[in-house]
């Protein structure tokens, strides 16, 4: 016959269960950035020159399971001509410690402004692209993700 | 060697752009963990990512610690001429992670 | 058997069959048998089935290494196993005639390492063990989990089930609780699967490298705040079988990624 108490166990007690090892091992060190950090580290790459937002494609799973790991693509509508091509693309976060995750440089050899990595989240943000283009123009573009896990103990 | 992985088509038609992946192992440690005593764990990152055809640069990227573990970038190349590629990884003090693949363009 | 969903608070009865047809309330039916796989995002199952991109390939690769060339005077694992380990992974863990011992694919590894290698076991989650377990399961990607239970084994797989249905720890569960009467319903932004092994050693995103299953268990164990057992105890193995017999049938995936 089966226990009936080993069926007992009530929602609460499984919800609170799972999350344990994450929660006890760890506290950030320092403060989520927040959307200001982020205007200043663009300020801090490209000055005060205008953005539009146009032309750049920001790619991330509208849900991410696990934020020390999410994929992300992000292209440019750029001919990737010799004397018509990206420099450069800005990778940039409202909401991790630093809110700069990374820089792409690319040069008319690339053929096609199309760059995929993964990347760290500290919960759920839109992250947000800057094209420098060759003639100096800046573009920008930004997707949110759900993150369900996040690397908050991380970053 | 083990350790970086790369997917670079053996042969390209001249002017076709192609995709390149690279996979490092390492482990992007972000310097803003603790480990189980509570201690920081230092920051071990790769800083800079470069690849090159015969001398001439293709690709380069600044790794900054969002970057996650066993970093993955995948970019485009314009195939133009047959050569050798050159990945290299540069991390925080200076040690350099490297490995090649040709291309033949036809 | 039975299976229970959690909703709103309340426990509502899914489906049932009869005691009789399944006499081991933690066997889940073959028809229901699901892989940690199918409880993934979209995006991390291409993570795992892009041979490429998944990480683990990494430490597979590593595991070739050091089974084609020995870095020591003592013979490589090839110049033995010359047409490698196909299929093998799939019956572990198994029961060792010769030592009388139950033996994971760790354990077995690492006795030819000590027996025919001359050379000193490697531990729990160091590179080499879980480089080279990884490759010599990865041999047996695809193919089913094939544990036949000798008579020798039964007192294990009796052994691994009493810890599989004891509750412990400060929330007081068993694996039993989550694994197989809630697999399907969210615990914290992540969905329960069934607990097999199949994908191990596996990349977890949150471990950001490849673990063994036994470091899952110690994970598991932690997780409902019981104090895990150390490495290769031999609770853990028996464990390892019951889970190894639970999931029968199933596809070996390793190397897995899971979150
Ligand atoms: C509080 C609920 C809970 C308990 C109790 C629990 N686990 Fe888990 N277990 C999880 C969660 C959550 C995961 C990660 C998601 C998943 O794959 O189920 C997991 C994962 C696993 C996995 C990996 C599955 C895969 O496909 O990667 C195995 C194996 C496992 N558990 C076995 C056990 C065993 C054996 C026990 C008892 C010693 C146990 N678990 C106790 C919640 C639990
Ligand atoms: C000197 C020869 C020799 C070397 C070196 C050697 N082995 Fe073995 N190995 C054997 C023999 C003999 C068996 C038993 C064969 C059998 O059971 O059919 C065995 C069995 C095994 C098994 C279990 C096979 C089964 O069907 O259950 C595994 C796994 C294994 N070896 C892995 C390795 C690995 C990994 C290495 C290198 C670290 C290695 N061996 C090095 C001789 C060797």
């Amino acid at each position: 016959m089966r226990d009936k108490a080993l069926f007992n166990a009530t929602r609460r007690q499984i919800l609170t269960a799972g999350g344990g090892a994450v929660l006890i091992s760890s506290l950030p060190l320092s403060a989520f950035a927040d959307e200001a950090d982020l205007l200043r580290a663009r300020t801090d790459l490209f000055g005060d020159r205008p953005i539009q937002e146009e032309r750049v494609t920001v790619k991330l799973p509208p849900i991410a399971e696990n934020g020390h790991s999410v994929p992300l693509s992000v292209s440019v509508d750029s001919p990737m001509t010799d004397d018509d091509y990206v420099k450069q693309i800005a990778i940039l976060s409202p909401r991790n410690t630093l809110p700069l995750i990374g820089q792409f440089h690319l040069t008319p050899f690339s053929g096609k402004a199309q760059v995929s990595t993964r990347i760290r989240m500290s919960g759920t943000q839109a992250i947000q692209a800057v094209a420098e283009m060759s003639d100096g123009s800046l573009w920008a573009g930004s997707t949110e993700t759900v993150v369900t896990l996040a690397a908050c103990v991380v970053l | 060697m083990t350790g970086i992985r790369l997917s670079v088509p053996e042969t390209a038609a001249r002017g076709e752009v192609v995709e390149i992946k690279a996979l490092l192992r390492h482990p992007m440690e972000s310097g803003f963990r603790r480990g189980s005593r509570g201690e920081v764990i230092p920051r071990d990152i790769i800083t800079r990512f470069e690849c090159d055809l015969d001398g001439t640069l293709v690709f380069a990227s600044d790794f900054h610690p969002a970057i996650a573990a066993n970093p993955l970038i995948t970019f485009h190349m314009r195939a133009t001429e047959s050569g050798v590629l050159t990945f290299r990884w540069t991390d925080q003090n200076g040690e350099v992670w490297s490995d090649t693949a040709s291309i033949a363009v036809t | 058997m039975m299976r229970w969903v959690f909703a709103s608070g309340l426990v509502f009865v899914a489906g049932c069959m009869s005691e009789a047809d399944n006499p081991d309330s933690a066997i889940i039916a073959k028809e229901d048998l699901q892989s940690g796989f199918s409880f993934l995002t979209a995006e991390t199952q291409r993570l795992q089935t892009d041979e490429f991109e998944n990480p683990a390939y990494l430490w597979v690769d590593r595991g070739a290494d050091l089974f084609t060339h020995s870095t020591d005077a003592s013979p490589a694992c090839a110049s033995c196993h010359k047409d490698g380990l196909v299929g093998v992974a799939a019956q572990y863990p198994k029961f060792h005639e010769s030592s009388g011992e139950l033996l994971n694919l760790e354990g077995r590894i690492n006795q030819c390492r000590t027996e025919h290698q001359g050379q000193a076991p490697w531990a729990y989650e160091s590179d080499e063990l879980l480089s080279i377990t990884a490759y010599v399961a990865e041999q047996s990607k695809g193919m089913p989990i094939d544990i036949e239970v000798s008579e020798a084994m039964q007192p294990y797989v009796d052994k691994g089930r009493d810890y599989f249905l004891t509750r412990r720890g400060q929330f007081n569960l068993s694996c039993q609780q989550c694994h197989t009467e809630n697999w399907g319903t969210q615990l914290r932004g992540d969905t329960i699967s069934q607990g097999h092994g199949n994908g191990f050693p596996a990349y977890r995103l949150e471990w950001q490298l490849i673990g063994s299953l036994q470091r899952r268990l110690r994970d598991c164990d932690t997780g409902v705040r019981a104090e895990p057992l150390p490495y290769g105890d031999p609770t853990y193995l028996a464990v390892e079988l019951y889970l190894a017999t639970r999931a029968n049938g199933l596809e070996i995936e390793t190397p897995a990624v899971r979150r």
